[in-house]
């Protein structure tokens, strides 16, 4: 996403298109907000009424309810299932968000997620009541060590981003220990990067220098060699890359950065590319994060929960956050408290994303060595076979170069047609599919951005090449109503983004009593 | 492997079209002296009866919070959930997509998120609440941020009442992008004096009600106090059902109002995945992190809901957005604005009044065992106990005893000369057997 080429402003509705007197149609039922049709003085939950008892609430008890509506269950059913409907979804369409990997969720995880000894484990229980819970960390941080050929793993960071800000602050830490923490401040971010890794730079106090790829979309040494000075702490680099490219040049990029007294910080977005192929710590990063709920397959959830374990090389390893699981014996304790260590402090309260953990962990379970491997080929496989089967109506930036696991294309073969990629993008809604990633990355003009995963069959792979091409041939024979009038299938057409973030209506109000 | 597709012929059919010998082929940028020969050093793909047996195994050796009289809260609480809750959240429309990038296909999250926006504002009494955030601690700790931009000042005060961990974590954030942190005793009488710790330097005060120990905090007095000096407030909670107990935060004219979501909608789950509550005033909404769903039409004028203001994020802004926040904790949020959906305002009243009902009568039997004292004048389903013995020594033997009876202080402050103290919780299913097996197990261990 990004700001360029995004109309905002929609047509105005064709002439021809009818209402209903619900405001349906057929089984997309136009749904009202709960402060609606909800009522205040409504519940659907039973709760027996306190006997009289003393009040020991003080002087700050609140004299009425909150002004909240309540549905009895069979309406609060009606209403999120019609909401659902309104979304797309991996279990039913391929979603071919790249960078984000939408594999399937397998339902074991769910149902494991959900045993009593996990689910219904307190945080702060005596250690000695979940050592079930603590061993479920450490198998799923050994495991995690073994794919990444690393020292050590701080499990609590709970999203991609925050483990980025928990890398770059052991980062950080080791260069205060070194006495360097005045001299160096700066970190190199490829032009490329997701943008939380300059949102994270920036977070911890560091600038921000920009190291620029070369024309096969990859960062070389000498580029890094450049950029390297006295006052650079780290680079953070994405591989395989945010073009879907591996570094070929990451070795050698390892060694300069090393020699130059700064830390390699490895996005690991996209490891699901290279689990079983190649290790990390081989590479020579020195810390990276793992995205849970991308290579592990935890659910999106619309947004979250993730869980972004980082993984440390042993320069980085003493600086790790509270709290870590130890083993002593047959135990399993937990050190909660950073003093009298090195540790940088702690990320959040607790221990992590214990409900994704079970869930990784059942993924890697049932995978096994044998399938994480064959996952990662999959996955590098299906997106070469997109890409091979587009490159000759649609252009990559890159050439005719391998990719790993997302085919990168941009919008040069569009320039004929005046419509622009957000137009192509929509027009997919209407064929049934989700959209890829657009307009990023950033280095790419209209950029879409394909990561099919390893959990399409054949069959549908072909689909969906199929219907691309049909697109593209569309787009090029001149039918632009296709394309920008599109979405005209979807719950709803294009939305007019301008008036959202000009005249914010950030929540319901009720309206004024006529 | 039963969740991979394609099997052999497929793999070469597709080989074929790409126009390589093998699968190797594609794989021929990795420096060939760093690949992986043969597999990795981790057992082979089991199936789905053998891996539910080895998580089982592991599952079993924790205690569950449903077996046993539990009295343990501290940021996390044992709710009961209403069983709709968590069909709703695994339908797969929900569970399987992604942040609603493509908004005409996403309407269901983005009709979510903006009630959810609506009951946490409402909840608060703030004008305006964001998509969600991590959970509370680190919501705590974006606040302190935010309010640094906002009033360009470097200096957090910190009640001793916040809770330790979220305490720490700020502390963390704070030494990372060169804030000081003032960080008040803890006190379970709450006895500090907020308003001395401000001064022109300060960027804002964090105080939770109830607090750590369990006392509800009259933050009018320090709102008055931090804005005399032109300081902000944070409030901050980690029991959300205190909410229908107690005056909003925003009626006592908080500025940014932060507080963990777990306790309404979502399990207890070791500490996470948990839910980010984050709401303040609409004049400061574009310093706020985190995403934000709003209100506009489509193209046929139908109302439509949309992610905005997203010129504040990472994505758009890079190092200069407001966080690096981008996955949020959608689902957990979907949870929390279900069950308080199903509870209503009148529903989450009447809950917290059983909550405090039977903490109330739990304060009665335990304070009645000989050598043991409740601090707290006031509270509201959570307060802290002195007994005559080390708290954690006390907390071992109760669950020796198959009772949990909650946080021994020390745990968490191990420092502050409060190791004979004991932060107990209870909520509604907490029944009157629990409560009188904690006390006789109590009376029985200290006699």
């Amino acid at each position: 996403m990004n700001r360029e080429g995004r109309p905002t402003r929609p047509e105005p509705a064709e002439a021809g298109s009818r209402t209903t007197f619900t405001g349906a149609r057929g089984l997309d039922i136009e749904e009202a907000l709960i402060f609606e049709t909800g009522r205040l003085d409504a519940t659907g939950v039973d709760i027996e009424e306190a006997a009289p008892f003393a009040s020991r609430l003080g002087a700050l008890a609140s004299d009425a309810a909150p002004e909240l509506p309540g549905l009895t269950e069979p309406e609060a059913v009606r209403h999120y299932v019609r909401l659902s409907r309104d979304n797309y979804s991996i279990d039913a369409g391929l979603y071919p968000l790249g960078s984000c990997t939408m594999k399937h969720n397998p339902r074991l995880n769910e149902k494991m997620a959900r045993l009593p000894g996990f689910a219904d484990v307190h945080p702060l229980q005596p250690t000695s009541t979940a050592q079930g819970a603590l061993a479920v960390i450490e198998a799923l941080a050994d495991a995690l060590l073994v794919m990444t050929g690393m020292s050590a793993i701080a499990m609590s960071p709970k999203a991609g981003a925050h483990g980025e800000l928990c890398g770059m602050m052991a980062i950080k830490a080791a260069i205060a220990a070194r006495g360097e923490g005045a001299t160096r401040h700066v970190a190199l971010v490829p032009e490329s990067a997701h943008g939380t890794n300059p949102a994270t730079a920036a977070l911890i106090g560091f600038s921000v220098r920009s190291v620029p790829a070369g024309d096969d979309g990859n960062v070389s040494v000498e580029a890094v060699r450049a950029a390297l000075a006295p006052d650079v702490a780290a680079i953070m680099l994405t591989n395989p890359n945010t073009a879907g490219l591996f570094e070929r040049q990451i070795v050698g990029i390892a060694e300069a950065v090393r020699e130059a007294g700064a830390y390699f910080y490895c996005d690991g977005a996209n490891f699901n590319a290279i689990v079983g192929k190649t290790r990390p710590g081989d590479l020579g990063v020195d810390a990276m994060h793992i995205n849970l709920h991308k290579t592990f397959s935890t659910p999106h959830g619309g947004g979250g929960p993730g869980a972004g374990p980082v993984a440390l090389s042993s320069r980085l390893a003493p600086f790790a956050p509270v709290p870590f699981v130890r083993r002593e014996g047959d135990a399993l304790r937990l050190v909660e408290h950073a003093e009298g260590t090195e540790s940088f402090g702690r990320m959040s309260a607790f221990h992590g994303q214990m409900g994704m953990f079970v869930r990784a962990l059942s993924f890697i379970l049932s995978h096994g060595a044998d399938g994480l491997r064959q996952a990662s080929e999959d996955a590098v496989l299906s997106a070469n076979y997109v890409r091979a089967s587009l490159n000759d109506l649609m252009s990559a930036p890159f050439g005719e170069r391998i990719c790993m696991h997302e085919a990168l294309f941009d919008d040069r073969w569009l320039k004929d047609t005046g419509l622009s990629t957000l137009d192509f993008a929509k027009a997919m809604i209407d064929e049934g599919y989700h959209p890829m990633t657009v307009y990023f990355p950033l280095i790419v003009h209209g950029a879409m951005l394909i990561e099919p995963t390893e959990s399409e069959s054949k069959a549908s792979l072909d689909r969906f090449i199929m219907t691309l091409r049909d697109l593209a041939f569309a787009a090029k024979a001149g039918e632009r109503e296709r394309f920008t009038a599109a979405p005209v299938y979807a719950p709803r057409r294009r939305l007019d983004e301008t008036r959202a973030a000009r005249q914010p209506v950030l929540r319901w109000t009720r309206p004024p009593a006529a | 492997m039963r969740y991979l597709p394609l099997d052999g012929a497929e793999r070469e059919a597709m080989l074929a079209r790409i126009g390589v010998p093998d699968v190797d082929a594609l794989f021929a940028d990795v420096p060939a002296d760093k690949r992986i020969e043969g597999l990795l050093d981790l057992p082979l793909a089991k199936s789905e009866m053998a891996v539910e047996r080895i998580l089982s195994a592991m599952a079993a050796q924790s205690l569950a919070a449903g077996s046993a009289p539990f009295f343990l809260g501290a940021g996390a609480y044992k709710r009961h959930i209403p069983a709709s809750v968590d069909h709703l959240i695994q339908r797969s429309e929900f569970l399987t997509s992604y942040t609603p990038y493509q908004p005409e296909i996403a309407q269901g999250t983005l009709k979510v998120l903006f009630e959810f926006q609506t009951q946490v504002a409402t909840l608060t009494g703030m004008e305006v609440a964001n998509a969600s955030m991590y959970d509370g601690s680190t919501a705590c700790g974006e606040a302190m941020l935010m309010a640094h931009r906002l009033t360009r000042r470097g200096k957090a005060v910190l009640s001793g009442g916040l809770h330790p961990q979220y305490a720490d974590v700020a502390a963390t954030l704070a030494h990372c992008s060169g804030d000081r942190i003032e960080r008040l005793a803890p006190d379970p009488l709450a006895r500090e004096d907020l308003a001395a710790a401000i001064d022109g330097e300060t960027s804002c005060v964090i105080v939770q009600s109830p607090d750590f120990f369990g006392n509800p905090r009259d933050l009018a007095a320090v709102a008055a106090a931090a804005h005399a000096r032109g300081a902000l407030l944070i409030a901050v909670f980690t029991d959300p059902v205190s909410l229908g107990a107690l005056r909003s935060p925003g009626a006592m004219d908080a500025d940014i109002v932060v507080g963990e979501g777990q306790g309404i909608g979502n399990a207890l789950s070791f500490g996470g995945p948990y839910l980010g509550l984050f709401a303040t005033r609409l004049k400061f909404v574009r310093q706020m992190p985190g995403r934000l769903a709003g209100e506009t039409v489509d193209a046929d004028g139908r109302r439509s809901f949309v992610l905005t203001l997203s010129t504040r994020e990472q994505h758009i802004r890079r190092e200069k957005a407001t966080s690096n926040i981008c996955t949020n904790s959608g689902l957990c949020a979907l949870a929390f604005s279900i069950h308080l959906a199903l509870l209503g305002g009148v529903g989450l009243r009447r809950l917290a009044r059983v909550n405090h009902a039977g903490a109330v009568q739990l304060a009665e039997r335990l304070s009645a065992v000989p050598g043991v004292e409740i601090l707290n004048a006031h509270f509201f389903n959570e307060f802290t106990l002195r007994t005559p013995r080390p708290g954690a020594e006390v907390i071992e033997a109760l669950a020796r005893r198959g009772v949990i009876g909650g946080l021994p202080v020390s745990r968490l402050l191990p420092a502050a000369g409060l190791d004979d103290c004991i932060v107990v919780a209870s909520t509604e299913v907490n029944s009157d057997d629990d409560r009188a097996a904690y006390a006789s197990a109590l009376a029985d261990l200290l006699r």
